[in-house]
């Protein structure tokens, strides 16, 4: 078994949702697609309660040279920006009605 | 009742007389002749944007840019003056194509110090010269003098790339953009350098496209859910008025309200709204670059309204600018790839980030825009589908849509003059100083 993913000590429990530690949009919106409400839920609700405390420590990092397990928190929050319309919005993966309709990411900031 | 002040003459579409008020004909978007004509005579003939100089970030920076409905590959280069130019992607030797990489009809981009061809290794300078001719004591005559790249008009305007096919442009680009060469100049564009850039093929004319970003009637209601639900009947059932619409012919502008970051109520919007302090109209968080928005270039907010959340310029003929009250900006274009179906980008341009926090609000914005991108992008196959079948085809347009009425009027005058018009007829005559 590969070893859990690295976060900080503080946020460890959250290594149970390593899926979502994802680099790129396109990564997430898949991953988005292909999960769940309820396990899209499951994320919401595991980081929302403590997202100022996970924010705050991020920022107390250089943005330009996070270490590895910041970066890896900063990926959940990307999934959970992902996920979160999913959740409180539509009540589905996907976009109601957008049908066959997709988006190609051209260029994206990089962590 | 209008909430918000419109022209003297009662309407904003009556501010301009000669548009009409009538029912309009969608015909102009499907039907196969029309769609080659505007090929023709708009895009052929129009300086249009391709990019950023952001993307070109050193000497020997490239991207190529496809564009098959008019059968042409460019490159644009910055070369060795650091002078942004654009070619034509051909070879001079025997007409391979010059830059690709593995799918020829792909774009792509890079960074080089020479282009090579690969061909036979024929290479060109980044001015587009030719130096390097393999085996050239074989060739007869060869004039390398003559055999540089095809160059196609390039010019660069506030740090927007634009080039035009016409071999001899009617127009310089700062002609052409008109009023709004000085209007929306000054933006701190160049500051706003962190990118998201998405595009999509999307199964509509290019025209309905642009109709559904300068009218915000539909917001309310086809994007109803994406507000809190109270919130959103309440939107619902006021509807949209626009605070200011102004032709610049064929140019044109909207100006929305949406002052709601940070929202007067944290009740008024989603959970993950108040969390991170973002949401559609971008961080709530204004960045320093746009001083309280106490700079912004003349013909940006015109009506100076405090409810004021964003503009929305719509560059002839295909490119739109939108500069929000949350200091970033937002790009669109729309290239024409058939009657029925046209290849849209969009490009989301932030001030980097300093922090984790701004950071993740700058990823959710991104987020929560492409989810209306994709509602708008299928309801646009449905119009368009329908449209077709000709069932009925005359359509009403209210005034909230005046933009639209403009826009298909704006192409149908120049498809006629064969060029751009001189002038339109919709249009106050130029009162000469």
């Amino acid at each position: 078994m590969s070893a859990p993913l690295a976060l900080p000590e503080e946020f460890a429990d959250l290594a149970q949702f390593e899926d979502w530690a994802l680099e790129t949009w396109r990564e997430r919106y898949e991953k988005r697609l292909a999960s769940t409400v309820d396990e899209m839920q499951a994320l919401y609700d595991a980081i929302t309660p403590r997202i100022e405390e996970i924010l705050s420590y991020c920022d107390r990092h250089d943005l330009a040279d996070l270490p590895d397990d910041v970066r890896n928190l900063m990926f959940l929050l990307f999934s959970l920006c992902e996920a979160s319309l999913p959740v409180e919005v539509w009540r589905q993966p996907r976009v109601p009605d957008s049908g066959a309709a997709d988006l190609t990411m051209v260029a994206e900031p990089r962590l | 009742m209008a909430h918000f002040p419109k022209p003297a003459e009662g309407s904003w579409t009556q501010h301009y007389p000669g548009l009409g008020t009538g029912p309009i004909s969608y015909r102009d978007s499907f039907d196969p002749d029309y769609w080659q004509q505007e090929i023709d005579s708009i895009f052929t003939k129009e300086w249009l944007c391709v990019g950023r100089v952001e993307q070109l970030s050193r000497v020997g920076s490239y991207f190529t840019k496809e564009f098959a409905w008019a059968n042409r590959s460019l490159v644009i280069v910055k070369d060795q003056g650091e002078t942004i130019r654009a070619f034509h992607n051909i070879c001079r030797h025997r007409g391979n194509k010059l830059v690709w990489h593995d799918y020829p009809g792909e774009e792509t981009s890079g960074y080089c110090r020479q282009f090579s061809c690969k061909y036979h290794a024929w290479r060109y300078a980044l001015d587009g010269s030719l130096v390097f001719v393999q085996q050239e004591e074989e060739f007869f005559d060869l004039d390398k003098e003559n055999l540089g790249l095809v160059s196609v008009a390039c010019d660069v305007w506030e740090g927007f790339i634009f080039v035009n096919l016409d071999p001899q442009p009617s127009q310089t680009l700062t002609e052409a953009l008109g009023d709004l060469a000085t209007g929306l100049a000054g933006y701190p564009y160049g500051e706003m350098t962190q990118r998201y850039s998405v595009t999509s093929k999307i199964n509509s004319n290019w025209k309905l496209f642009i109709d559904a970003f300068v009218e915000f009637y539909h917001a309310p209601i086809l994007h109803q859910q994406q507000s809190t639900s109270e919130e959103g009947q309440k939107l619902a059932a006021f509807g949209f008025e626009g605070l200011h619409y102004e032709l610049f012919s064929p140019h044109s502008m909207v100006s929305s309200w949406g002052g709601m970051s940070p929202p007067a109520d944290p009740r008024m919007v989603k959970p993950m709204e108040n969390f991170l302090r973002s949401g559609l109209f971008g961080p709530w968080d204004k960045p320093a670059v746009v001083n309280n928005n106490e700079n912004l270039p003349p013909l940006v907010n015109p009506s100076g309204h405090r409810a004021w959340g964003i503009d929305s310029f719509l560059l002839w003929p295909n490119f739109m600018i939108l500069i929000w009250e949350t200091g970033w900006y937002l790009t669109y274009s729309y290239w024409p790839d058939s009657p029925s179906s046209h290849t849209f980008e969009s490009s989301l341009y932030f001030v980097p980030p300093e922090t984790s926090s701004q950071r993740v609000a700058q990823e959710y914005a991104f987020s929560v825009f492409k989810e209306f991108a994709l509602q708008d992008a299928n309801t646009l196959e449905a119009t368009q589908s329908m449209i077709e079948t000709g069932v009925v085809d005359t359509f009403v347009l209210n005034d909230q849509e005046v933009l639209c009425r403009h826009h298909h009027a704006a192409a149908r005058e120049q498809v006629a003059a064969g060029r751009r018009p001189d002038s339109y007829p919709w249009m106050p005559a130029e009162v000469s100083a």
